[in-house]
C-alpha cells in the first residue's frame, strides 16, 4: 500500500520545496538535530570521561576546577568532568524526548480518534479532560506525574521512564486535542460521506479514509513537541526532578548545581549545559517552525517569476 | 470616440509557483470607453481575474507583470499602473479605479462597522472630518438601495444580508465616483433571484454615474443582460472581442463557437423529454415508486439549546422506475438536505420516506446496509469527495470490495477498467491519484463509482455546479447517456433550471424548505402555476443579448 | 453557555491533582519518612486523618478547598493559604513585570515581522524570537545575572529589594506585599529605583521567553489577516499600507491573539517558577521549589492546585474579553 518515493518522504519534500529563510531554518534545525542525535548516540566514544567519575589515574579531578588541559570544559562543585557530563546528558535528553513522543503519540492518536470519529459522551468527557489537562501548566504537571511515578528521584532506566511518562502526561490531550479536530474535519470532508454512502463500515472508514488523512500535520507537532520535551526535561532537573548524578547526566540538574557557582563567577558550569539546552532545543524548534510554515499556504515563501524581470511596481513595493 | 478611461497593451503575467513559473496572462490588450460595460469572459484559468486584478495593480508578489495598463485620471493625466511608483498607484486606488469582489462575506472587514470601512477610503485621499465622512457613507449606501442608511451606517457586515453585503461593497467602490469599476464575478456567489437585483444595480449605476464597468464573469446569462461589449479569454489569450448582439449572433473564434454551444438553455430538454415520454410503456406509472416521501421533515439540531432548524418541512415526491426527477432551488432551499436523507446520510425527523422499499425513519442500520449496494450518489465538489490518499482505481473499487463482490482494489482492477472505460475515462488514469485529475475527469471518476454496483437509483446532488460551462456541458451528456443505458432512476440535484432541463422527466422546485411545484418540464418552465417558480424564472438572465433585452423591457 | 465550563474544569483540575498527589500515599510518610519511628508516623497519620479511607478524604479536601482551607504545611507548620497569599503577590507582581515587557517588544515586533515578511527584518525578528523561546528561562536568568550582576556589578544577584530597602518600608508600614507599590508610598525615590533595580533581570529573563512567543503569535495571525481579501479589498481604495497594518488587519487578527495570549498564562506562570528559584525572588515558585525539595506535599499539592484554577479562571477571563472584541458575538 505504501507508496513511497524519494519526494513523498516528508522531510525530503519539504526541503526541496522551500526557499530562502525558510530553507535554511530547516538545514540549520535539521543539521542541529542530527548533531544532537549523533553525539547521544556517540557519547560513550566521544566523552572523555564517565558521567559519573570524580577521579582518574592521575587523581581526584577536584571541584569548580576551570577549563584547562585535562578538563576541557572545567570541573563542576560535584567534582565531575563538565565536557562528559554535556556529552552525556545529550543520550539522557534523546532517550526522554523519544519515549515521551512515542508514548503521546499512540495514547493521543487513539483517544482523538476515537473521541472525533464517534463522539457523543466519550467525546465531551474526553474533550473536558483534555482541556483541563492542556490548561493546567505544563512542568507543574510534569513534576506531579514525577512525584506519583518515581517519588522524585530514579536511576537512568526508571528515571527517563518517569521523566519521559510524566511528559506524556502533559502531551497526550495536545495530541488529542489535533488528532480530533483533524477527525471532525476529515468527517466532514466529502468522501468520507462518499464511503458512508457506499455503505462502508465504520472500522473500515476509520482506518482507511479517516487515520490516515488526519495524522497528516502530526510530524510537525512532533518536532515542536520534542522541543519543548528537552525544556520540560530541563525543568524537572532545575527543580530537582532529575535523575540522580550517579544514574546519569542530565542538564537541568547540572544548571540547578550551577546557581550558587554563578554568584561567585563561576561560569563555566552553567554556561555549557545550558547552551546544550539552548542548541538542542533551537534545532528541534528550527525543524518544526519551518515545517509549519511550509504545511500553512499562507506562511509559506515561494521563489518569485524570473527575478530579473520584476516589474518596477513590485520593486517600488518591496523598497517600502 | 472619447479617450478610454483604461487602455491595457500587451499585458502579460507570469506567476512563479512550485512547478514553475505559470503564464496567466498572454498579451492582452483592451481599452475601455468611458461609460461602457465590458465584459471578460472565459472559464476557470482563463486569466480573466488575474487582468482584471492587474487593473489596478493587485497582484501578489509571485506575479511578473510586463505591458501597460494606462488608467486614465478624471484631472486628465494618465497612471500607467505597471510602472508607476507605489505611492501614486496607491492614489490612483479608488479615486481613478475601483473594485467589486465575487464573494462580499469576505470583502468585508468582519470586525469594522461599514460607514467605518466606506470612510477609511475617503480619508486615504485626504482629510476628511469623521462628520464629512459619515454623510458621504450614508450617501454612499443610499445610492445603492440600502434602507434605513442613516441606521445601517454603523452595522457590521454580519448584520447583513448576502445580496446587501454586495450592495456595500459597491457603494465602497463608488465613495470616490472613480471613472472606471472592475467587478470580478460580483454576482457568482449570490442567489439568482439576487442575482437580478445586484445586475439592475450596477446597470442603474453605469447610468447614473457614467462609470464605466469592466464585468469579469463565467456566465454567458449574465454577459448578455448587462455588457456592451464582450472580450472572450482562453488560456490567457484574448481570442475575440465584438459587441454583445455581434458576439451571441455571429461569434468568429472557434473557442467562442464552443462556448456559446456549451450554455445550457431553458427550453432546451423539451423535445428530449417528449421523446422519452412517448416512448414509455403504458402503464408505466403503476410501477411501485423507488422513492415516495411523505410529509417528510428534516431538522438540524440546534446548537447550546436553540429550537433545531427545520431544513425540510413537509415535502411529499416519488420518483418512479427509471425517471429522472430534478429538485431546483436557491441555496438553504433544503434541496441538498433530501438528496441527503435518500441516501441515508441524514435522519428523517417525520413524516415518512421509503426509499426501494425500505422506510428510512428510525431505519435500522442493518436495513440500511442492504440497501446501499442498490443506490448510488455523486457529490458536489469531486476535489473532496475522494480520498486524497488512494488512486482512482482504489477509490472506484471500494464499493466493489466493501460490498464482497471482489477481495481487494487490484482483484477489482477488470471491472474498475471497464467502469473507466465506461466513463469514457482511460484505462491508466486508474493509477493516478484524486488531484492529478481535472474537475471534470474526477466528475466522471465520481460516476463510475456511483454506478459501480449497478444500482437502480442514483442521487446527484448539483454534480456539475463546480465545473466550468464546457466541462459541465460533456459531463450532462455522458450522464444523459448512461441513463437511458442502464435506465436507472435518478434524483438530479441543481440550482440552475437550465441544468435540470436537460436531464429532467419532472421538475420539482424547493423554497424554504417547502415544495413549490412539481411537474413535466413544460409545465413548470412554461405554464408556472406559482409566484416563487415565477420569480426564480424572470430572475435568470437568458444567454441572449437580444432576448434578454426584450424581457426587461417588459419588466 | 460555555462559560459555565470553568466550573466543571476547577472541578477537574483540583480533583487531578488530589488523585495525583495521594496516589504516591500519605504526605506524612512522604516528608518524614525514615525520620520518624514507624509508631510515630502512625500516630501523625492518625491525628493527620490520612488512615481514613481516601474517599472521605476527598469529600473533607473538597469542602475544605471550597472554604479557602488548604491545609497546613508540613515543613515548617503554616497554613498552605497564608503562603499562598504571602507569595503570591510576589509571583504576581514579577508576572506583571514580564507581561509588560513581553507585550511592548513581541507585539509591535511582530507586526513589523508581518510587515515586512519574508525579508531581512522579518528573518532577524524571527531568528530572535526563536533563540527566545527555546533558551530556557533559568538558564537566560543565569546568563544575565553572570554578566549584569556578576561581571559588570550593575544590578543586585538575586532577591527582590535590599535590606536598607525593606527596611525603609517597614518604617512607612508599607507592607502590601507589592514591592513597587509599597516603594512607592515609602515616597523615596531611591527605595523604587532598588525595587526596580532588583526586578530588572526577572522581568527581563522571564518576559524575553514570553515576547518571542508573543511575536511569533502575532506575526502568524497578521500574515493571515493581511492576506484577507478584505485587506485586498481596502488596498483597492487606496488606503496605505501602513494603515491596512496597524488598523485593518490588526484588529481581526486581535481576537486569535487574545484567545492563544490566554493560553500563554500557564506558560508564564511555570516560568515564573524556574525564573524565582533563578533569583531567590521570594514568591510562589521559590516557595514551591524549596516544599518539593523538602517533599513537603501538602504545601506542593496547595500551590499547584491554586495556580491551575489561577490559569483557569484567566482563560475563562480572556474568553469573555475575546467575544467582547468580536463584534460577530457581541451582536
Amino acid at each position: 500500500m505504501a507508496r513511497i518515493e524519494a519526494g513523498k518522504l516528508p522531510v525530503v519534500r519539504q526541503l526541496r520545496q522551500s526557499v530562502g529563510l525558510q530553507r535554511g531554518m530547516l538545514v540549520a534545525g535539521l543539521v542541529l538535530t542530527g548533531l544532537f542525535v549523533l553525539v547521544a548516540a556517540l557519547a560513550p566514544v566521544l566523552a572523555p570521561y564517565g558521567h559519573s567519575q570524580l577521579r582518574d589515574a592521575a587523581g581526584p579531578f577536584g571541584a569548580q576546577e576551570p577549563p584547562s588541559g585535562r578538563h576541557l570544559l572545567g570541573t563542576t562543585v560535584g567534582g565531575y568532568d563538565v565536557l562528559s557530563r554535556v556529552i552525556f546528558g545529550a543520550q539522557t535528553a534523546l532517550l526522554v524526548v523519544i519515549a515521551s513522543i512515542l508514548a503521546s503519540i499512540v495514547l493521543g492518536v487513539a483517544l482523538g480518534l476515537l473521541s472525533g470519529y464517534f463522539g457523543g459522551w466519550l467525546d465531551r468527557v474526553l474533550v473536558l479532560v483534555a482541556d483541563a489537562i492542556y490548561a493546567f501548566p505544563s512542568l507543574l504537571l510534569a513534576i506531579l506525574g514525577a512525584i506519583v511515578i518515581s517519588g522524585g528521584q530514579s536511576s537512568l532506566a526508571s528515571g527517563v521512564g518517569a521523566t519521559a511518562l510524566s511528559i506524556t502526561v502533559v502531551f497526550v490531550p495536545q495530541y488529542l486535542r489535533v488528532v480530533r479536530v483533524e477527525v471532525l474535519r476529515v468527517k466532514g470532508e466529502a468522501f468520507v460521506d462518499a464511503a458512508r454512502v457506499i455503505g462502508t463500515g465504520s472500522w473500515r472508514i476509520m482506518t482507511r479514509h479517516v487515520l490516515r488523512n488526519a495524522v497528516r500535520t502530526l510530524p510537525l507537532i512532533v518536532t515542536l513537541n520534542a522541543s519543548e520535551a528537552i525544556l520540560t526535561l530541563a525543568g524537572l532537573g532545575f527543580l530537582g526532578f532529575g535523575i540522580e548524578p550517579t544514574a546519569a547526566a542530565e542538564w537541568g540538574y547540572d544548571l540547578q548545581r550551577s546557581i550558587a557557582d554563578v554568584t561567585s563567577g563561576i561560569w563555566w558550569t552553567a554556561l555549557f549545559p545550558g547552551l546544550a539546552i539552548v542548541v538542542v532545543a533551537l534545532g528541534m524548534t528550527l525543524v518544526g517552525e519551518s515545517l509549519n510554515d511550509l504545511a500553512d499556504p499562507r506562511l509559506r515563501t515561494r521563489v518569485r517569476a524570473a527575478s530579473a524581470s520584476t516589474s518596477p511596481s513590485t520593486v517600488a513595493e518591496d523598497a517600502r | 470616440m472619447s479617450t478610454p478611461v483604461v487602455q491595457v497593451r500587451d499585458l502579460d503575467v507570469t506567476f512563479a509557483t512550485d512547478s514553475g513559473p505559470v503564464h496567466a496572462v498572454d498579451g492582452v490588450t483592451l481599452d475601455v470607453a468611458p461609460g461602457e460595460v465590458l465584459a471578460i469572459v472565459g472559464e476557470s484559468g482563463s486569466g480573466k481575474t488575474v487582468t482584471a486584478k492587474a487593473v489596478l495593480g493587485l497582484l501578489p508578489a509571485t506575479a511578473t507583470t510586463r505591458g501597460a495598463v494606462v488608467l486614465a485620471s478624471r484631472g486628465g493625466g494618465a497612471t500607467d499602473v505597471v510602472t508607476v511608483p507605489a505611492a501614486r498607484l496607491r492614489e490612483a486606488r479608488g479615486r481613478d479605479v475601483a473594485m467589486v469582489f465575487q464573494e462580499p462575506s469576505t470583502a468585508l472587514n468582519p470586525v469594522y462597522t461599514v460607514g467605518w470601512q466606506i470612510a477609511e477610503g475617503l480619508r486615504a485621499h485626504g482629510p476628511v472630518t469623521s462628520a464629512q465622512a459619515r454623510v458621504k457613507a450614508v450617501e454612499a449606501l443610499r445610492q445603492v438601495g440600502i434602507p434605513d442608511p442613516e441606521q445601517r451606517v454603523d452595522h457590521y457586515p454580519h448584520q447583513f444580508s448576502g445580496g446587501q453585503k454586495q450592495r456595500i461593497v459597491i457603494a465602497m467602490a463608488l465613495a470616490l465616483g472613480p471613472a472606471l469599476i472592475v467587478a470580478d464575478e460580483p454576482t457568482t456567489a449570490l442567489d439568482v433571484t439576487v442575482q437580478a437585483e445586484i445586475l439592475d444595480l450596477l446597470r442603474r449605476l453605469r447610468d447614473e454615474t457614467g462609470a464605466a464597468i469592466v464585468l469579469i464573469t463565467h456566465n454567458m446569462g449574465v454577459v448578455a443582460d448587462l455588457a456592451d461589449r464582450v472580450a472572450v479569454m482562453y488560456q490567457g489569450k484574448l481570442v475575440e472581442q465584438a459587441p454583445v448582439l455581434d458576439l451571441f449572433a455571429n461569434p468568429q473564434a472557434e473557442y467562442t463557437k464552443l462556448l456559446l454551444a456549451a450554455v445550457p438553455r431553458v427550453g432546451d430538454g423539451r423535445a428530449r423529454a417528449e421523446r422519452r415520454a412517448a416512448a414509455r410503456q403504458p402503464g408505466w406509472e403503476d410501477a411501485a415508486p423507488v422513492v415516495e416521501a411523505r410529509d417528510l421533515v428534516i431538522t438540524y439540531p440546534g446548537r447550546f439549546r436553540q429550537p433545531a432548524f427545520t431544513a425540510v418541512d413537509g415535502v411529499s415526491l416519488r420518483i418512479r422506475p427509471g425517471e429522472v426527477l430534478g429538485l431546483v432551488g436557491e441555496s438553504g432551499s433544503g434541496k441538498t438536505t433530501v438528496a441527503r436523507a435518500i441516501a441515508g446520510l441524514q435522519p428523517v425527523a417525520d413524516g415518512s420516506l421509503s426509499v426501494l422499499g425500505a422506510e428510512l425513519r428510525g431505519v435500522k442500520g442493518r436495513v440500511l446496509r442492504a440497501l446501499r449496494p442498490r443506490l448510488g450518489f455523486v457529490f458536489q465538489d469531486p476535489a473532496t469527495s475522494f480520498n486524497p490518499l488512494l488512486t482512482i482505481a482504489e477509490c472506484v473499487a471500494e464499493p466493489l470490495v466493501v460490498h464482497g463482490r471482489f477481495g481487494s482494489p487490484g482483484a477489482a482492477r477488470r471491472r474498475v477498467d471497464e467502469l473507466l472505460e465506461a466513463v469514457q475515462l482511460p484505462r491508466a488514469y486508474g493509477d493516478r491519484f484524486p488531484h492529478e485529475l481535472s474537475g471534470g475527469q474526477r466528475q466522471r471518476a465520481s460516476l463510475a463509482r456511483a454506478l459501480a454496483l449497478d444500482p437502480e437509483l442514483l442521487v446527484a446532488d448539483e454534480p456539475t455546479s463546480a465545473l466550468d460551462v464546457s466541462v459541465q456541458a460533456r459531463v450532462l451528456e455522458l450522464f444523459a447517456d448512461l441513463q437511458r443505458q442502464l435506465g436507472f432512476a435518478c434524483l438530479f440535484v441543481s440550482h440552475d433550471l437550465a441544468v435540470v432541463d436537460l436531464l429532467a422527466d419532472r421538475i420539482a422546485v424547493m423554497h424554504r424548505g417547502r415544495l413549490v411545484e412539481e411537474g413535466t418540464g413544460p409545465d413548470v418552465l412554461e405554464h408556472p402555476r406559482e409566484d416563487y417558480t415565477r420569480r426564480l424564472l424572470a430572475s435568470l438572465p437568458v444567454p441572449d443579448p437580444a432576448a434578454q433585452r426584450a424581457r426587461r423591457a417588459i419588466t | 453557555m460555555r462559560f459555565l465550563l470553568i466550573i466543571p474544569t476547577v472541578f477537574i483540575l483540583v480533583t487531578t491533582v488530589f488523585v495525583l498527589m495521594r496516589a504516591t500515599g500519605d504526605p506524612i510518610t512522604a516528608a518524614l519518612g525514615g525520620r520518624l519511628t514507624p509508631d510515630q508516623l502512625a500516630e501523625r497519620i492518625h491525628a493527620a486523618g490520612y488512615d481514613r479511607p481516601i474517599l472521605v478524604q476527598y469529600v473533607d479536601y473538597l469542602g475544605a478547598v471550597a472554604r479557602g482551607d488548604f491545609g497546613t504545611t508540613l515543613s515548617d507548620n503554616r497554613p498552605v493559604t497564608q503562603v499562598l497569599v504571602t507569595y503570591g503577590s510576589a509571583t504576581l507582581e514579577l508576572a506583571v513585570y514580564a507581561v509588560i515587557v513581553a507585550i511592548v517588544l513581541g507585539v509591535p515586533l511582530g507586526m513589523l515581522a508581518a510587515y515586512f515578511r519574508d525579508r531581512w527584518p522579518d528573518a532577524v525578528l524571527r531568528i530572535l524570537a526563536i533563540f527566545a523561546y527555546a533558551t530556557p528561562v533559568f538558564f537566560a536568568g543565569l546568563l544575565l545575572k553572570l554578566v549584569f550582576a556578576v561581571g559588570l556589578g550593575w544590578l543586585p544577584v538575586a532577591g527582590r529589594v535590599s535590606t536598607d530597602g525593606e527596611i525603609a518600608m517597614q518604617q512607612a508600614h508599607a507592607t502590601s506585599g507589592f514591592m513597587l507599590v509599597d516603594a512607592i508610598r515609602t515616597g523615596q525615590p531611591w527605595v523604587v529605583v532598588d525595587v526596580l533595580q532588583h526586578a530588572a533581570l526577572p522581568a527581563t529573563a522571564l518576559g524575553l521567553l514570553t515576547a518571542g512567543v508573543f511575536l511569533r503569535l502575532v506575526r502568524t495571525n497578521m500574515i493571515g489577516t493581511l492576506g484577507r481579501e478584505y485587506v485586498d479589498a481596502a488596498r483597492s481604495r487606496g488606503v496605505r499600507e501602513r494603515r491596512l497594518v496597524t488598523a485593518h488587519a490588526w484588529r481581526p487578527a486581535l481576537i486569535p491573539i487574545i484567545t492563544v495570549v490566554g493560553l500563554q498564562v500557564a506558560m508564564l506562570l511555570v516560568g515564573a517558577v524556574l525564573t524565582e528559584t533563578t533569583f531567590e525572588w521570594r514568591g510562589l515558585g521559590f516557595q514551591l521549589a524549596q516544599y518539593l525539595q523538602a517533599r513537603d506535599f501538602v504545601a506542593v499539592q496547595g500551590i499547584v492546585a491554586l495556580m491551575a484554577v489561577v490559569v483557569a479562571v484567566t482563560n475563562f477571563l480572556v474568553d469573555i474579553v475575546a467575544a467582547l472584541v468580536d463584534p460577530r458575538v457581541r451582536y
